[in-house]
């Protein structure tokens, strides 16, 4: 068939040009069909931040809320439970709050929180992925007849103090997380809007 | 026809593969060694292109089953939450949408292919009938489909569609109410049609294209000549009229997928709907079970058979009638006792027999799209008998319609057809 | 030649099918256009002072419109949102759906689709075509859309309209053959032609929000595709020449 003679370059140039565009083209396709997996517009709006009464809250009790499908566990801590955490220190693993990921900046104090009695954290364990529970009272419990109120996860057993940092010798790594919180008024929280100047 | 290619990697992994599984040689067999004739037209764009339509729906419609909901309470809802919520799902959602068009306009066209041309003849009545399976899953795929958005007319469609399984005597009413899984399209109804259109049947489609195209293989292609390429071999053993399927058709291929993807991507981005031909005004009203649409009708490439239902004054025999349009398409191969295979050289009579036919489908689309409810005023005067025309109209054009197979029938059995005599050789077209 | 006349044959078939098809109704254009953002944002303006108070927008975020017609989160909610909505939510009418059906017959329709249900012209078109009519219970009734069950809230800036009938033919009920402003409202014809223009354009953006980047990303689709037609087109010529 080729009986003249044939510019191999000029082929082998189109060629790569056709092959080149053509992948351009898929790619520049599929950026569409991964960026259709990215949270919908539904999804973010159901994250948006959301602002709570907590005036009805009472001293010791705790209260749940949703925040992006998560529970958020807002505590009015009494003065007997908040003086009971600097002896708590030596049994728990990150006692100073040292994981910068568990708490935004502006919590990372004895109480992990921006007003001491008001104690703001996601309700999951960071071992799986359970929720604990609260146990408040100041009491012997099972787990720990030296108990001064905390959270007790019910799949694994693993305990946090009044301030949500987790004991030591429990499966879970790290202090609950505290998500970004800041007070709108003496009895209203935003719940993922850091306070304005804080980063 | 493919001719045994084998081939021998140096690389010492794929050798290895090589050797147990030869999917190399297999490749290289059926582009490199498919010796395809060299005179192939433009209507020999549209097999490629059928084939490029089929992997964009497989691909998108996989994406828009991640979001779409399948029940009656949310699957409209879900599908404007793809049209708005989700990132580029309105592009995934348009591309699927066009593309269910683009695929029977391309369908269509190389059916019509087929038939200028005597693709359907011996050796390959196989490769035709494997295709008219195809168009036959097609027409059940879309059908589904077209249900899911779970508007008011995809309700109503169904409605009317499933209702056809009442024609069949004795046990017809407890078949609609079988298929429904209800006593109307409810959630049953689009929960199977969604389980049958996202997974049965398009594997049973998956299936028929390889078919279709390991039976073409087999017995090679036809061209615009109907000349069979392999009776003329040169010294080396290929046709003397057959070059390589690759590298010439892929890279005439692709430009046709240029020109092609510029129009799907015309419609796509600036007529989505195509002024309510590809997705219809009154679909995007909610699925309602007590008020029917003003004017009932499926999407444009069901009208033409839908016509033929409509015009017949009798259930029965209308339904009769539509099934009747398909299957004489399956039995064109026997029905055409001819032996020149291309309208080029055969008679006038098959010519203007197909012309003819052409014309009437389309015509009868417009009466099955409901648009001769609108131009017979225009032609008659507003006190015309609208019914009257309409129907009369129709049912010369379904006359003609099946009268194409009854006249390729006897044109070719009596002897009747003149043809022209074919060459030895394809003819080229100059470059 | 035989290839290019087949090739016209084909696109002949599709086109013909394209033109046939725009057509509908035959109302008045109403030319509508969702690339005028400003026009856009005075429709929105109009649809939460006069519409929302019955009909929602189901499937639209009051983020979207933010997003999409240029405005801040403080000015949609200060200036659209009166329900207390938050700024994710889609657009829902304070008015609950009970109450509507007991007040008009039926509930309000959403009004998310209406535009790509009935078209922009028919949207248009029933809003100039309200007129007084004692005989309906909520006092108007309207000429593209007889009898519907839906008061008028734009006629404080259309003014009032009423029905002039065509003589009656024995035997027929009377038509109306046009409608006459009996009292000015606080726009001018042309002054009501743009709001309903507006009001128009908001609903056929709030029909299909994605069509604002649809169509502004359409062309670089098409030069792309364009370029790679025109590089196989070279490469398809150049691999031909082998074949004679």
């Amino acid at each position: 068939m080729a009986n003249e003679e044939v510019n191999q370059g000029r082929r082998r140039f189109l060629a790569g040009t056709t092959a080149v565009l053509g992948g351009v083209g898929v790619i520049a396709t599929a950026i569409p069909f991964i960026k259709s997996w990215e949270p919908s517009a539904r999804a973010k709006s159901a994250a948006a931040p959301v602002t709570v009464d907590i005036g009805p809250i009472e001293s010791g009790q705790m209260v749940r809320y949703a925040w992006r499908g998560l529970p958020v566990f807002v505590v009015n801590r009494t003065t007997e439970q908040l003086a009971d955490l600097p002896a708590q220190d030596p049994r728990l693993k990150d006692p100073k709050s040292e994981n910068t990921d568990q708490q935004p900046k502006y919590c990372q104090n004895e109480h992990r929180s921006i007003k001491p009695e008001w104690l703001v954290v996601i309700g999951i364990c960071t071992h799986l992925g359970c929720v604990p529970d609260y146990k408040g009272e100041v009491k012997p419990e099972p787990w720990d007849p030296e108990w001064k109120g905390g959270f007790y996860c019910p799949c694994h057993k693993s305990r946090y103090d009044m301030s949500a940092r987790v004991y030591d010798g429990v499966p879970a790594p790290a202090n609950l997380v505290v998500p970004p919180y800041h007070f709108v008024d003496g009895t209203h929280v935003q719940i993922g809007v850091d306070p304005t100047g804080a980063a | 026809m493919s001719e045994q290619v084998t081939i021998r990697p140096r690389n010492r992994l794929l050798a290895w593969i090589e050797e147990r599984l030869p999917i190399l040689s297999f490749t290289a067999s059926h582009t490199t060694g498919y010796y395809a004739p060299k005179n192939f037209n433009v209507m020999y764009y549209f097999g490629s292109l059928a084939l490029l339509v089929l992997v964009n729906q497989i691909v998108t419609g996989i994406f828009l089953t991640m979001n779409y909901n399948p029940s009656a309470a949310g699957a409209f809802a879900s599908v404007e939450y793809i049209m708005r919520d989700v990132e580029w799902g309105w592009l995934i959602r348009y591309m699927h949408e066009v593309g269910a068009s683009m695929f029977f306009i391309v369908v269509y066209l190389h059916m019509f292919r087929g038939l200028m041309y005597g693709s359907y003849k011996k050796p390959r009545e196989l490769v035709w009938l494997l295709g008219m399976l195809i168009f036959l899953v097609l027409m059940a795929e879309a059908f589904m489909g077209y249900v899911l958005p779970w508007g008011n007319m995809s309700f109503w469609g169904a409605k009317v569609i499933i209702s056809l399984f009442s024609a069949v005597p004795v046990i017809g009413n407890d078949l609609v109410t079988w298929i429904m899984g209800d006593f109307f399209p409810a959630d049953a109804t689009l929960n199977r049609f969604f389980a049958l259109h996202v997974v049965a049947l398009p594997l049973v489609l998956l299936l028929l294209v390889v078919l279709h195209l390991a039976a073409l293989h087999e017995v090679g292609s036809n061209n615009p000549d109907g000349v069979e390429i392999k009776q003329k071999k040169g010294p080396d053993g290929h046709p003397l009229d057959g070059i390589p399927f690759h590298p010439y058709y892929t890279v005439k291929d692709l430009f046709g997928v240029g020109i092609f993807l510029l129009l799907c991507a015309f419609i796509i981005f600036f007529e989505p709907t195509v002024g309510g031909w590809f997705l219809e005004h009154d679909n995007y009203i909610p699925a309602n079970n007590l008020v029917t649409p003003t004017e009932i009708k499926p999407v444009w490439y069901f009208t033409p058979f839908y016509a033929i239902l409509r015009v017949i004054p009798s259930k029965g025999f209308g339904v009769l009638a539509l099934l009747a349009s398909i299957v004489a398409l399956f039995l064109v191969p026997w029905l055409d006792r001819g032996k020149v295979k291309s309208i080029r050289y055969r008679g006038t009579g098959y010519k203007v027999a197909l012309t003819i036919f052409a014309i009437v489908f389309v015509l009868l689309g417009s009466i099955g799209a409901g648009k001769t409810t609108e131009w017979i005023p225009e032609i008659f005067g507003p006190n015309a008998d609208l019914t009257f025309i309409e129907n009369t109209f129709g049912r010369i054009l379904t006359i003609l319609y099946f009268g194409f197979f009854l006249f390729l029938w006897a044109y070719t059995y009596f002897g009747w057809e003149k043809t022209k005599p074919v060459p030895d050789r394809v003819t080229v077209a100059e470059h | 030649m035989h290839k290019l006349k087949t090739f016209c044959v084909a696109l002949a078939l599709f086109a013909s099918m394209g033109i046939a098809c725009a057509q509908e109704g035959g109302y008045p254009e109403a030319n509508a256009n969702i690339a005028d953002r400003a026009s856009l944002q005075r429709g929105a303006r109009l649809f939460f002072n006069y519409c929302v108070g019955c009909h929602s927008l189901e499937y639209l975020r009051y983020s979207r419109i933010a997003e999409d017609l240029g405005l801040s989160e403080q000015q949609v909610m200060d200036n659209l949102d009166f329900t207390g909505a938050k700024f994710g939510d889609p657009v829902i009418s304070s008015m609950p759906a009970a109450d509507a059906e007991k007040w008009f017959g039926k509930a309000p329709p959403d009004l998310s689709l209406e535009v790509r249900a009935k078209g922009a012209d028919w949207v248009s078109a029933y809003l100039h075509s309200f007129y007084l009519d004692p005989a309906r219970p909520v006092g108007w009734n309207n000429t593209v859309f007889p009898n519907a069950s839906m008061p008028f809230p734009l006629w404080e800036l259309q003014g009032v309209q009423t029905a002039v009938m065509a003589p009656a033919r024995p035997g027929e009920e009377a038509a109306v053959e046009k409608l006459e402003i009996k009292q000015p409202g606080s726009m001018d014809p042309q002054q009501y032609d743009q709001a309903v223009r507006d009001l128009t354009s908001f609903l056929e953006y709030a029909s299909e929000p994605a069509a604002l980047k649809r169509t502004s990303m359409g062309a670089w689709v098409l030069i792309y595709l364009a370029l790679f037609t025109f590089a196989a087109f070279l490469l398809k010529k150049e691999y031909w020449k082998d074949v004679h």
